[in-house]
């Protein structure tokens, strides 16, 4: 689903460039749920945003879905986004005025799909998040664990073949946590590719495959203790 | 074009203007002035010129008057103090000579008693052509004015102002067919017209030919109206006239005091040239005001776009292309100047109505509807490029900065 071969990214710094990503490796399968995990500015997030077709790589080939990602404009790159990829990010990215089912709805009018039929899908995505009955309250009439699975629901709701999640739980207590990692395996195991960038270990071990970042190389990439179980039981 | 009538860009764009209505009204407010103020300075510019209209009402614009004075310099064996009277001959030689005369009108006058009954008054007695009409348009109310047959059979007949027959006759009397006696000779009335501001109201007419014959004039008159073609420039034809008729009296050319006269053409040229320095000042002032108004809408959305640039970075990573982002912001652009543009024309339109109502100098002011659309399509042109700056600067910031950006 995405495969990513000696990458390396920069940015330029006054007149020096700070090599952020340094010839990454990766490999990821269709339905595997995979973590990255890396303290700050081991180059995860910029690893994620060249994944999310936010910003552009300077060497190496990405593949995302077998196709070969290179000289996107702007538009090519919002119409992959908008088929390949839901976004989940830390701070929810919520539509402060518009209401939940509305938030959910958003990039099902960028699909070009009818306003009647995208409110009924956006609104079966919302049950599946359970949350349903606040289809119509703002996101500033919802807890921090509720806009998060509001933000799930969005990313969702036009069928993405990869779900990029950038610290999905970091702005969330451990209860809530837990329930949004448990919305994450559910998806997962319906077959969707999950990928969440991470510095928390608890989080990483939800997931079946954890992939270490320091200072843009991958120093370790093994299956968690549920990977292995999963991997066992096929 | 599809998407102006889809309901969902105009649900984003109530969406976005919901949001934030204080800012919204502040920045439809300065193109709202600006549409508002050129409504009302060109109504009131027409007001103006409606009002100068009526004050010379139904004159030919392009007219002068000219009658015989005393020289004021011996001439051809001639003492100065001559008194210069206009000869018919005069009338057949300028329309014969000068270039770009329209008209030219004899006409005499003497003051007469008027009796109706037991009624009397004291007004001016005109002999008139009937082409007095032509240079100075009667608006009658009964009757007709003098024409070409009264003047051939020297007919005792008069045409009188509304004001003559308030003063001599009974409400509702009928004066058409009625007799009047002007310095007791009797004149059948036929005709009855409202006279305009700048002629006097108590006037009577009776044909030339009948005042020649009855005031012994011969072939003599006191003064005339000449109206020039148009095209020809009025002060040119003035200086024609009077050189041809020094000739003809014989009369030093450069004697001024010879034949008085008033150029009402060349007053009213001046007038105009007012008017339409003034018209030019409206629409100078008021399209300042509007390109104004319109850069305040491109600043507050300019400032809009900053502040949304979070929003616009999410709705980018979810799959908006720069373009959707684009038509977006400036579709906000044009519907607040349409708002804009919409409101200022009924307020500026309802201004004038109240200006109408409270009677002041102003005359009728209106504005016309074609000159409101364009000032109305103006505005929602620049409105649509302003827009495209914001547009631009929307999409000019990379997605991921944009969602970075808190």
């Amino acid at each position: 689903m995405i495969r990513i071969e000696k990458l390396h990214k920069s940015y330029p710094i006054g007149k020096d460039s700070l090599h952020v990503l340094k010839g990454i490796d990766l490999h990821i399968k269709e339905g595997e749920f995979v973590s990255i995990m890396g303290s700050s500015g081991s180059g995860k997030s910029t690893l994620l945003n060249i994944v999310g077709l936010l910003d552009s790589h300077d060497e190496g080939d990405y593949y995302l879905n077998g196709q070969l990602i290179q000289n996107l404009n702007e538009k090519k790159a919002a119409i992959l986004r908008n088929k390949f990829l839901g976004f989940v990010f830390q701070s929810f990215n919520l539509i402060s005025y518009k209401t939940a089912l509305e938030n959910v709805a958003l990039p099902l009018s960028y699909k070009g799909i009818a306003r009647k039929e995208r409110l009924k899908i956006a609104q079966e995505y919302l049950e599946k998040v359970e949350l349903g009955p606040w289809a119509h309250h703002l996101p500033n009439e919802l807890s921090g664990g509720q806009k998060q699975r509001v933000a799930i629901a969005r990313a969702l709701a036009t069928k993405p073949k990869v779900v990029l999640a950038d610290e999905p739980t970091g702005a969330l207590d451990s209860t809530t946590t837990d329930s949004v990692m448990g919305l994450l395996k559910d998806i997962n195991d319906e077959g969707m590719t999950v990928f969440v960038i991470t510095h928390e270990e608890e989080v990483a071990e939800q997931t079946k495959r954890v992939v270490r970042l320091k200072d843009g190389v991958i120093i370790s990439d093994e299956l968690t203790s549920i990977g292995k179980a999963k991997a066992k039981a096929l | 074009m599809k998407f102006l009538f889809d309901s969902d860009t105009w649900q984003e764009i109530y969406g976005s203007i919901r949001k934030n209505m204080t800012r919204t009204v502040i920045t439809i407010f300065g193109a709202f002035w600006g549409i508002l103020l050129l409504v009302c300075l060109l109504g009131a510019a027409r007001g103006i010129e409606n009002s100068f209209n009526s004050l010379f009402g139904d004159f030919a614009t392009n007219s002068l008057f000219i009658g015989g004075g005393r020289t004021s310099m011996p001439f051809k064996g001639f003492q100065e103090g001559k008194q210069i009277s206009l000869n018919i001959n005069d009338v057949d030689a300028i329309k014969r000579e000068v270039k770009g005369i329209e008209f030219v009108v004899p006409r005499n006058a003497t003051g007469g008693q008027v009796t109706h009954g037991f009624k009397t008054a004291n007004f001016t007695v005109f002999g008139d052509y009937p082409k007095l009409d032509k240079v100075q348009k009667k608006n009658m109310v009964y009757g007709r004015f003098i024409n070409q047959n009264d003047i051939n059979e020297n007919k005792k007949v008069c045409v009188i102002t509304e004001e003559v027959y308030k003063q001599l006759y009974d409400k509702e009397e009928e004066a058409v067919g009625s007799y009047l006696k002007v310095n007791s000779i009797s004149f059948l009335v036929v005709g009855v017209y409202k006279a305009g501001q700048f002629e006097g109201n108590t006037s009577v007419h009776i044909p030339f030919s009948t005042f020649q014959l009855i005031y012994n004039k011969v072939d003599e008159f006191a003064w005339m109206m000449v109206t020039g073609k148009s095209g020809f420039d009025i002060e040119q034809v003035e200086f024609d006239v009077k050189l041809l008729l020094k000739n003809l009296h014989k009369v030093h050319p450069e004697d001024n005091r010879a034949f008085g006269g008033f150029n009402l053409g060349k007053e009213i040229g001046k007038l105009t040239g007012f008017l339409t320095g003034m018209q030019f000042l409206t629409w100078f002032v008021g399209i300042a005001t509007l390109i104004a108004g319109v850069f305040a809408i491109g600043n507050i959305l300019l400032i809009t776009v900053k502040e949304r640039t979070k929003e616009i970075g999410i709705r980018r990573a979810l799959g908006a292309t720069p373009a959707k982002i684009k038509q977006q912001i400036v579709l906000e652009s044009v519907f607040l100047t349409l708002l804009a543009g919409s409101f200022g024309i009924i307020a500026g339109g309802v201004i004038l109505m109240l200006i109408d109502a409270a009677d002041t100098f102003l005359v009728n002011p209106t504005v016309n509807i074609p000159v409101v659309l364009i000032a109305f399509l103006l505005l929602v042109t620049l409105g649509t490029l302003i827009g495209f700056i914001p547009a631009y600067i929307a999409t000019v910031v990379k997605p991921i900065e944009a969602l970075r950006d808190e």
